[in-house]
């Protein structure tokens, strides 16, 4: 019993934090129809500055404050110097310069912080496991994940649904030229929601380095599950992300941790230590194939333009 | 009427909260010409994309040659013998104008899975492609890659695709627009040669040429049809009249 | 492949001789390793040229084709583990493999369009890398070592680098040669016309889903022999020959030689990865040049090298 509430935890902590780096993802396709692969490495980047200025600095929250702020500063002038010529053009464009991003990103950081990984150590009062029901105890950096993470979800959508800015946000994507009229600077409204998405990403990499290493190429690996939450939540659509997002950290984790027990009541020992693993990794692709045969727009697209 | 050749029965079709295909009914002989009018806005082009099987309707059915379509794909309803041309030229802009022709000769020759042949010298193909070239008048410009062609002779071309496909029953969509006034003329002389061989439902803003050419006259106004019958009788009713107020000798040419 | 003399022709007929001359250069100058690079060059443009069929032809932009080079080459390995060391086995198996991924990826991809289909696509490849790296029988995330190289019973013997390099320039030749007859064929017209107006081809009577999964299945089929070629060539495999930046690479490769044009995949695979060898001697931070470069290809170069040269015909 107490497994199976860990792992729900776990599940739906990781399910947030693949919520954040999703948000991110579909707010700048959704409004400035950009595929960004280098998503990824901003989520890399917001890791290693982590580690870094907690280091330099010996306080953690600090650390990860500045890091947030590098982050979003990565992504601004990313947007400023490179992505902005994306705009309007072929998504296999898109595809194919943020994929050249990554290449470029992977190769900095490796100059820059060597090829071997970070590791992020965690202050003591994180590290102590909380109670949150009795009983049933729940390691508090996890917790704060959840709760951040919760928070941030909320702001964004408090932010884009009930604030002028959002309101602006989500009317670019339905009518580009008609905010371009109404005389308010998309150059920089864009500027700001990929800075926004780099944020987000940041602010994922950084919360989970602690409990996965900091190393190069981390960001491709999650970023495929970030656009399986996409396709599965609908693009565009932030609630869609949300729900498809903890729906997957959900099926993931619980699959992993039980799915080996499963299959051992119905087959050999040896057969199910051989598909177990395949099968809990293949769990989220089928959850995509299916929904993709049910409903190829996604479970919740936004109303699109 | 005798069994007509395309039978529409309480078609439905909503946008959001409008119905921009407000039960419409209309039955067209084999033989006929029989052409669709209303002002813009009336649901014209989402009633003929309906037909072809492009948009699905909400409600009603529609029969080709006796036979249920309402549940059909659009390529299954053009090897049924139903051909479209497209109010905004769709053609395939990156070959010619005969690759366009010759390839729906092709989708109505038996299957496409020869992964060996040429099919560009395929004989009977091309020659397929080149007798609908010349009916339209555009047989010198055959080896020409579409994107090439003027306006006017893409037009043309559209038409010339749609009778490679030995229609039944041809579907125009304002195959006039935007052409200028000789090559109106051209058309119209086209279209009144070809009525003789297939049945024609034209969608046109064109009075001159409707009233010129069309059998029987269906009017569409906000999705509904207001009237049906032969020119004359249209010309005299009070609530077409209405509809279109001093338009009717208003030519909308587009583009 | 109009019997013209323009330079697009001049400089493929002058590549295909390059590469056919090749051994005759390695065995006079003794220099083994242009060899050994050039087998893997050969074998990476085969896959490059079946990925140009569903995208340059085809219209249809798959971020997941890599995972062929896995499936074939696990057919070999797995095979060869198992006991089976027969090339008349392994291959057809490592072909009908990829033929059956391919057929079940693309009805399911298929049913999406523009930067869905790649992002499915891309998944799904993902999701092979994963299922390959929990094999724990055949290494996992590890690799498999191949300990002995398809057996083709006396016919051709793949551990001779010369015979091996003649094999994969022969299967690189004659898939190009077969996707030149496709292009022109009845088939090939209809996917090329896809590409160009899918609603215009549906109106005239073409049920376009059928035709792009057969070309779909065609391409993977022919990336499995590639996949194959590949685990001899390395004398291993691992779940790493399908991760998602290899499917990239191979994008590149087409994009970069020029994509829908027959020889522009081959020269496109040349030119990157010869690229990608010299820049590697020249820095450690090779990939720091090569992601900008890429951007700029991408952002500038119309067409990649076949339309220059093209252009460079026409001026």
């Amino acid at each position: 019993m107490l497994l199976v509430v860990e792992q729900i935890l776990n599940g739906l902590q990781f399910g947030l934090l693949l919520f954040l780096l999703a948000a991110g993802l579909t707010l700048v396709f959704g409004i400035m129809d950009l595929v960004n692969l280098a998503h990824g490495s901003l989520y890399m980047m917001g890791a290693y500055f982590a580690a870094t200025f907690v280091a330099c600095t010996g306080n953690f929250v600090l650390g990860a404050l500045l890091a947030l702020g590098a982050t979003l500063l990565l992504g601004i002038v990313l947007e400023f110097t490179a992505l902005r010529h994306l705009y309007g053009r072929d998504h296999l464009d898109h595809v194919l310069a943020t994929f050249g991003l990554i290449l470029f990103f992977n190769e900095a950081v490796r100059l820059i912080w060597g090829p071997a990984g970070l590791a992020l150590p965690l202050p003591p009062w994180l590290s102590v496991p909380v109670q949150i029901v009795p009983g049933i105890h729940y390691p508090a950096y996890r917790l704060a994940i959840i709760v951040v993470a919760l928070l941030v979800a909320l702001l964004l959508y408090l932010g884009v649904m009930r604030t002028r800015i959002g309101m602006l946000i989500r009317a670019g994507a339905s009518n580009r030229e008609m905010i371009g009229a109404l005389g308010i600077n998309i150059k920089l409204l864009y500027t700001l929601v990929f800075g926004l998405g780099a944020a987000l990403a940041g602010l994922a990499g950084l919360m989970q380095a602690p409990i996965l290493t900091v190393q190069i190429g981390m960001g491709e690996n999650i970023l495929i599950l970030a656009f399986v939450v996409i396709v599965i939540g609908g693009i565009g659509s932030i609630r869609g992300a949300f729900i498809a997002a903890v729906l997957i950290g959900l099926i993931d984790t619980l699959g992993r941790a039980f799915l080996p027990n499963l299959l051992r009541q119905v087959l050999s020992s040896a057969a199910a230590s051989t598909a177990a693993p395949a099968l809990s990794s293949m769990l989220i692709y089928l959850l995509m194939a299916i929904v993709l045969v049910l409903r190829p727009e996604g479970l919740f697209p936004a109303t699109r333009r | 009427m005798a069994d007509p050749l395309l039978r529409v029965d309480r078609l439905v079709r909503r946008f959001g909260g409008i119905l921009a295909t407000d039960h419409v009914s209309l039955d067209v002989a084999r033989g006929e010409l029989h052409a669709i009018i209303g002002p813009n806005g009336a649901g014209k082009t989402t009633l003929i994309s309906q037909l072809t099987g492009h948009l699905a309707p909400h409600a009603g059915s529609m029969f080709l040659g006796g036979r249920d379509i309402t549940g059909l794909p659009a390529y299954r309803r053009s090897t049924l013998g139903l051909a479209r041309s497209f109010q905004i030229t769709s053609l395939l802009s990156d070959f010619t104008a005969a690759d366009n022709v010759a390839l729906a000769a092709q989708a109505h020759d038996g299957h496409s899975f020869r992964f060996w042949g040429n099919a560009r010298k395929e004989r009977g193909l091309r020659e397929t492609a080149r007798a609908a070239l010349e009916r339209v008048g555009l047989a010198g410009r055959a080896d020409v890659l579409v994107s090439k062609l003027s306006h006017g002779e893409q037009r043309e071309l559209e038409l010339a695709v749609a009778l490679a496909t030995k229609p039944q029953l041809l579907l125009l969509d304002e195959p006039m627009a935007g052409l200028g006034v000789t090559e109106s003329a051209r058309m119209v002389k086209l279209l009144s040669e070809l009525r003789k061989e297939v049945t024609i439902v034209l969608v046109e803003h064109d009075m001159e040429a409707v009233f010129a050419l069309a059998d029987r006259i269906s009017v569409l106004v906000y999705g509904r049809v207001i009237a049906s019958g032969p020119p004359s009788e249209i010309r005299q009713n009070e609530e077409v009249k209405r509809a279109y107020l001093g338009d009717q000798h208003v030519v909308v040419k587009h583009g | 492949m109009k019997a013209s003399l323009d330079v697009r022709s001049l400089v493929a007929g002058l590549v295909a001789a390059g590469l056919l001359l090749l051994p005759l250069y390695s065995a006079l100058s003794g220099n083994v390793f242009v060899l050994t690079l050039f087998t893997r060059i050969v074998i990476l443009a085969l896959a490059a040229a079946s990925l140009n069929l569903i995208m340059g032809y085809g219209g249809m932009m798959s971020f997941g084709h890599a995972a062929y080079l896995g499936i074939g080459g696990y057919a070999v390995g797995m095979l060869a583990q198992e006991g089976v060391g027969s090339g008349f086995v392994q291959f057809p198996v490592a072909l009908a493999a990829s033929a059956l991924y391919a057929l079940v990826i693309g009805a399911l991809s298929l049913r999406t369009r523009g930067v869905y289909f790649i992002m499915i696509t891309l998944a799904f490849a993902q999701m092979a890398y994963y299922v390959a790296s929990g094999l724990a029988r055949y290494g996992g995330d590890d690799g498999l070592t191949i300990y002995k190289r398809s057996d083709f019973a006396g016919l051709i013997n793949l551990s001779n680098r010369v015979q091996f390099y003649y094999l994969c320039l022969a299967c690189l030749l004659g898939t190009v040669f077969l996707i030149w007859r496709i292009v022109n064929s009845r088939f090939g017209l209809v996917v090329q016309g896809l590409r160009s107006n899918e609603p215009r081809m549906q109106a005239i009577g073409f049920p376009a889903k059928r035709y792009k999964l057969v070309c779909f299945v065609i391409a993977g089929t022919m990336c499995g022999l590639a996949g194959a070629l590949l685990a001899n060539n390395t004398d291993f495999v691992s779940p790493a020959v399908m991760y998602w930046t290899r499917s990239g690479d191979l994008m590149v490769m087409v994009i970069l030689g020029g994509m829908g044009t027959l020889f522009g995949p081959v020269i496109g695979a040349v030119v990157y990865l010869l690229l990608e060898e010299l820049l590697s001697q020249i820095t450690e931070y090779w990939a720091l040049i090569m992601g900008p470069l890429l951007l700029l290809i991408v952002l500038f170069g119309r067409g990649g090298i076949m339309g220059l040269l093209g252009r460079l015909n026409r001026g």
